[in-house]
């Protein structure tokens, strides 16, 4: 439904976009994962046909989007990141003008309004100013927008930033039922949102794919190296010692915890049958072991490693990437309260 | 696919009736040319009855011309509240991108929203134009309906040029104040052209009065229509859309 080649794109000299490529097949919903400037928008805006590429091209249904724009609009419904309301007009007159553009003949456009009001939660706010709603409202009315002409192919740039938790769950379910007949490409940075609703997940970064697979594969991919979460009492320096002297155990951070004499150890185990060997070691040491327990995988773990590995090569290659590198989350220290 | 310039068309003139600047406009419009209407009424009526030694005083005559050139005064300071916002805004909001994605072409959207403009505007001639019923109704000699027609077909291709080259300035700028200003300067400089070569109508002098919008209209207020100034207000509405066009073009491009 997708083809997408070779594209790129250059805002002056700074590419924000190098040489990418991937496919979407009909009733498939994509996710787009990448940190921000990573070059997410700028790809969807050149999807839906906003602004040209510098090199490359974009097909959606077999035709490409910069030789035959209005038929590829036509056929797309676009939620763009800032999303585009006019706050002086109500929501039922903004749905209207959409609908006349996308040219749902006048005797059904009642119909469409009422479908899209009820599917977007919009019924109660109709006749009401678009300035006068809430944030989360208002991104509502931005889905319904891209929503209204029941169109093949749908972009959605950060859907549902700006929503509270339980409006992020409506709209995430919303976008699931809408992948049963239509084809979907939305871009977020909250990880566990794509793994619940996306069946591939393309992540980019500096303006290219550093992974392309299905959210398992993806966790998959580094559930080889263990992370292990332990609280561990008794003297610091000889909890390091142990550590110290471990084998198979290439990283390891220890933190104070809220009681005094308590430990929080992150481990990183390059082999799982050390686990045992490393209790033992512990209680030999007159460390007492309080918790113990192997962190699940997430998404964020791999999103953060690509990232990482992505920006040390680039940095490695003397290249522009200390802008990133240095804040590059550091895997074992900074996320301890991961899913 | 003229149906969608009718769409924006509709769009935007919702948008006008539901921001206050159009209100704003229409009382300013109706306020200061009524007022204006009211003193050269007066003035007439005075004139009539002392009588001017030279020719015989033509009271609607001289009422008519001066409701014209205080219309087209006026119009130099609220045209550019009207065109500001049109692209301004659009991009302020981030409407531009909808616009863009939505199946509309750059021309449906121009001419949508200078249709919108140019219907308001319309509006306010129409307003202006009620005083003028006084003439008909209490003047000794009622004046000839054609050559105030003709007189307004003038305003009304000024307005239409203005409206064209304040379109082009709001889509450089994100600010409605700045797209104003320039709007104002620029057609205040215009304006002023006319001043130049009153004296002799010479090189840069006859050419700086040829740009000058008012010494076009000048013939129109007369009651007199002639092609070559009909063609320089349609040259500036040409351009200034043309303008707009490319600006529209290359901003898909940044």
């Amino acid at each position: 439904m997708i083809e997408v080649s070779h594209l790129s794109k250059l805002y002056g000299n700074f590419p924000a976009v190098r040489d990418l490529s991937f496919r979407v097949r009909p009733g498939e919903i994509l996710g787009f994962l990448g940190p921000n400037g990573a070059g997410k928008t700028t790809t969807m805006r050149i999807l839906a046909g906003y602004m040209p590429p510098s090199g490359g091209t974009c097909r959606i249904g077999g035709k490409d989007v910069m030789d035959h724009p209005l038929t590829v609009k036509r056929r797309i419904g676009y939620l763009p990141e800032q999303v585009p309301l006019y706050p002086e007009l109500t929501v039922e007159e903004y749905l209207g003008f959409i609908a006349r553009v996308r040219a749902i003949p006048a005797g059904e456009r009642g119909g469409a309004l009422d479908r899209i009001a009820v599917r977007c939660g919009l019924k109660d706010v109709r006749k009401k100013l678009i300035g006068r709603l809430s944030k989360g409202y208002r991104q509502r009315v931005g889905i319904a927008q891209a929503l209204i002409h029941s169109p093949d192919v749908i972009i959605l740039d950060e859907p549902t930033i700006g929503l509270d938790p339980a409006q992020i769950r409506e709209v995430r379910e919303l976008i699931r039922s809408l992948g049963e007949d239509h084809t979907i490409i939305l871009s977020t940075h909250i990880l566990p949102e794509v793994s619940q609703i996306c069946q591939r997940v393309l992540i980019i970064n500096h303006g290219r794919i550093i992974a392309e697979d299905t959210p398992e594969n993806l966790t998959g991919r580094i559930t080889k190296r263990l992370v292990c979460d332990s609280l561990v009492q008794g003297d610091r320096d000889r909890l390091a010692e142990v550590l110290a002297a471990a084998e198979n155990l290439p990283e390891w951070e220890i933190t104070a915890a809220e009681e005094p004499g308590m430990w929080h150890c992150t481990l990183v185990l390059s082999d799982g049958e050390q686990r045992p060997r490393l209790l033992a070691a512990l209680q030999n040491g007159g460390l007492a072991v309080y918790e113990f327990h192997r962190r699940r995988v997430s998404l964020e773990d791999v999103f953060l490693q690509l990232i990482m590995e992505e920006n040390d090569g680039l940095a490695a290659g003397a290249s522009g990437a200390e802008m990133y590198a240095a804040d590059a989350p550091d895997l074992v220290a900074d996320h301890g309260d991961g899913p | 696919m003229i149906k969608n310039v009718w769409h924006v068309m509709g769009k935007e003139l919702k948008s006008y009736f539901y921001s206050p600047v159009a209100y704003v406009v229409l009382t300013l419009f109706i306020l200061l040319v009524g007022w204006r209407y009211s003193v050269l009424l007066v003035n007439a009526a005075l004139q009539t009855a002392a009588g001017t030694p030279y020719a015989p005083f033509d009271g609607p005559q001289y009422v008519i011309l001066n409701h014209f050139a205080v219309i087209s005064t006026v119009l130099l300071f609220l045209l550019p509240l009207i065109t500001m916002g049109v692209y301004a805004e659009e991009k302020k909001k981030g409407t531009m991108e909808l616009l863009f994605t939505l199946p509309l072409s750059n021309g449906q959207i121009i001419l949508g929203k200078f249709l919108a403009n140019f219907l308001f505007c319309l509006l306010l001639f129409c307003g202006s134009a009620v005083p003028l019923i006084t003439l008909f109704r209490f003047a000794a000699a009622p004046p000839a309906i054609i050559p105030i027609l003709v007189g307004y077909l003038g305003i009304v291709l000024l307005t239409a040029a203005v409206l064209s080259l304040g379109h082009f300035l709001s889509t450089l700028t994100e600010n409605q104040i700045v797209a104003a200003a320039l709007t104002f300067v620029l057609v205040i400089v215009l304006y002023f052209f006319n001043e130049f070569g009153q004296a002799g109508n010479e090189g840069l002098a006859a050419v700086l009065r040829y740009l000058s919008p008012l010494s076009h209209l000048e013939s129109f207020l007369v009651g007199t229509l002639d092609v070559s100034h009909l063609i320089y207000f349609i040259s500036v509405w040409v351009f200034g859309i043309f303008l707009t066009y490319r600006t529209l073009e290359s901003l898909r491009w940044r």
